[in-house]
């Protein structure tokens, strides 16, 4: 008879393996993913590819590039982070600072977390809905509208992560100098989180370029470079899903050349963002 | 600066409301029931059944948390209990970065690899296996554009939403009672299952509930391999049509058709309603736990 004992060393085993097992698939599925991107895309990729905008009969295999996707999904990102990062930073400061442990702040927080889990095709149905109200149509501004909800709790969230780092000393030694709440805020708070608060933007910065479903209705799509805030505008991740979608071998490469463009960008900014909270953090007070 | 932290939280109250306003008419003019339940898509006669539609969107998130959960519990667990410090920071911004991977690189992914990989292996080796259960056969649909390749996305792109979650959860447990069990002779994984998971118990269920929303609520990608066929899945290799990839596909004719918009917008408010109260429930668990630990 097996001694318990026994069992469940082999159990501890199994286990060990089940679990390192697991987290090896987790990465090799993130490996693949990248590979097959990197694979698919690089011998589709030239010059022209992030230098031109699509000229005629560009659909059915003819020149021209994505330049028009590339700048539009710059402008559409660049946008609704400004406008997350005006509106979140003094969400959060007033979550951090002003408002205590109230009840009220536990509800926004429990909102902005909820407000996080929103698919974003249901953003872009508002922001749609908005925009009819406001008599606008798809366009640059409704595009950055809806994508900055999308960016807004992701933002928010990740802003009062670290302003919560800010060591309690440093405010309490601040308010004994007889600063206001809004000087250590500004002054104090936000100086010290610079290095997260610059991840925190590249974060939201990233996840706003890659997001499909919140401008399908309020970007609209257009083979043009972005010139007006009024004016549809193209993106990356819909000229990989247009280009996808075409019957044509040589455009369904160039869909793979554009996932490698926006791969790649979104790569450099998750690697920006570490590069700046490690650089940054040499100016703040430990 | 307040005021604007309460308009932050009423957003979800201004979505909710805008979004009822433009479903109104079809919400007035159709029974609830008959949306909801009804198996015809005719947009053009009148008919709007939602019915196909959240069956395919429960399918294939159904599908995806049934391989994403046991997965994403053995790579927290093994994170959060028993990585050495030095894979912990090694293991962690990858589980990120695949965080950070759009959504439609994942779709273009399952066309590459996942749809042909089910068209030319998985569904052929599982038809002839297990070909006469209905649940297995590719004879409908041996595309490999289906509920399976769905599935499979959707469980990769939850994976580090539902990890991450997980690991600070296991993380939360007092170390006393790791010790204490510990203590008393048995082995870290029985310390595991016995100790650890019981007193985690409803903050790993909260993780999976954030996991299951975000998948309902994915579209890019799962538009891009499930097929979009409107019709009730039999089979995991049948084409699906989910209520995201309805809207999505849609936007662009639904203004000359009577009602498509309404109907469009009541499959959004649908979307919300559900997103909206498991994000609720799995927040309102997380912020218990937290209290306790």
């Amino acid at each position: 008879m097996m001694k318990r004992n026994t069992l469940w060393r082999l159990e501890e085993t199994v286990m060990k393996v089940l679990m390192s097992g697991a987290t090896a698939l987790a990465l090799g599925c993130l490996l693949l993913i990248l590979g097959a991107v990197v694979w698919k895309g690089l011998p589709a990729m030239n010059l022209d590819m992030v230098t031109q905008p699509p000229q005629g009969g560009y659909y059915t295999g003819a020149g021209g590039g994505i330049l028009n996707a590339i700048l539009g999904s710059l402008c559409l990102a660049l946008g609704a982070t400004v406008v997350a990062l005006v509106l979140g930073v003094p969400i959060a400061l007033y979550l951090q600072i002003y408002a205590g442990r109230s009840r009220l702040v536990e509800l926004v927080r429990l909102a902005l977390d909820v407000l996080w889990g929103i698919p974003s095709i249901v953003y872009g149905a508002f922001g749609f809905s908005l925009m009819l109200l406001m008599g606008l149509r798809a366009s640059l501004l409704g595009g950055i509208i809806a994508l900055s909800l999308v960016e807004l709790p992701i933002m928010c969230r990740a802003i009062e992560e670290v302003l919560k780092m800010v060591p309690f000393e440093l405010t309490e030694s601040a308010y004994a100098l007889g600063t206001t709440r809004w000087e250590v805020a500004w002054k104090v708070m936000v100086r010290q989180a610079l290095p997260g608060l610059t991840s925190a933007i590249l974060l939201a910065f990233g996840r706003g370029i890659g997001d499909a479903a919140s401008v399908l209705f309020t970007a609209g799509y257009t083979d043009h470079l972005p010139t007006s805030l009024l004016r549809p505008v193209a993106s990356l991740p819909l000229a990989v899903f247009f280009q996808l979608a075409t019957p044509f071998p040589a455009v369904q490469e160039r869909a793979y050349a554009s996932a490698l463009v926006l791969t790649a960008i979104v790569l450099l900014i998750s690697v920006l963002s570490r590069l700046a909270s490690n650089r940054l953090s040499r100016y703040v007070v430990k | 600066m307040g005021w604007l932290a309460v308009g932050a939280a009423l957003l979800m109250v201004a979505i909710g409301t805008a979004l009822l306003i433009r479903a109104w008419p079809i919400l007035r003019s159709h029974p609830l029931k008959e949306l909801l339940l009804g198996r015809t898509w005719h947009p053009l006669q009148g008919a709007f059944g939602f019915w196909p539609f959240i069956v395919g969107t429960l399918w294939v998130t159904a599908l995806a948390m049934a391989i994403a959960v046991p997965l994403c519990t053995l790579c927290a667990i093994y994170l959060a209990e028993y990585a050495p410090s030095a894979v912990q920071r090694a293991v962690k911004p990858l589980i990120d970065l695949l965080a950070g991977i759009p959504s439609v690189v994942y779709g273009l992914w399952g066309v590459l690899a996942v749809v042909p990989l089910i068209r030319e292996h998985v569904g052929p080796w599982m038809d002839r296996h297990l070909g006469h259960v209905a649940f297995f056969s590719t004879a409908a649909n041996p595309t490999g554009y289906g509920v399976l390749a769905g599935g499979i996305i959707l469980a990769v792109m939850v994976f580090p939403i539902i990890v991450s979650v997980m690991e600070e959860v296991l993380r939360s447990v007092p170390d006393g009672l790791r010790e204490a069990a510990l203590a008393l002779g048995v082995t870290r994984w029985i310390m595991v299952r016995k100790v650890l998971l019981r007193r985690a118990l409803p903050g790993v269920i909260a993780a999976i509930v954030l996991g299951f929303s975000r998948a309902f609520g994915e579209t890019m990608a799962v538009l891009m391999v499930v097929g979009n066929v409107p019709q009730v899945p039999l089979s995991i290799f049948d084409a699906a049509y989910p209520l995201t990839a309805l809207i999505a596909n849609n936007y662009g004719e639904m203004m000359s058709v009577p009602l498509y918009d309404a109907a469009l917008m009541a499959a959004g408010l649908v979307l919300l309603l559900v997103v909206l109260v498991f994000n609720v429930l799995a927040q309102v668990i997380l912020r218990r736990m937290k209290k306790m630990a």
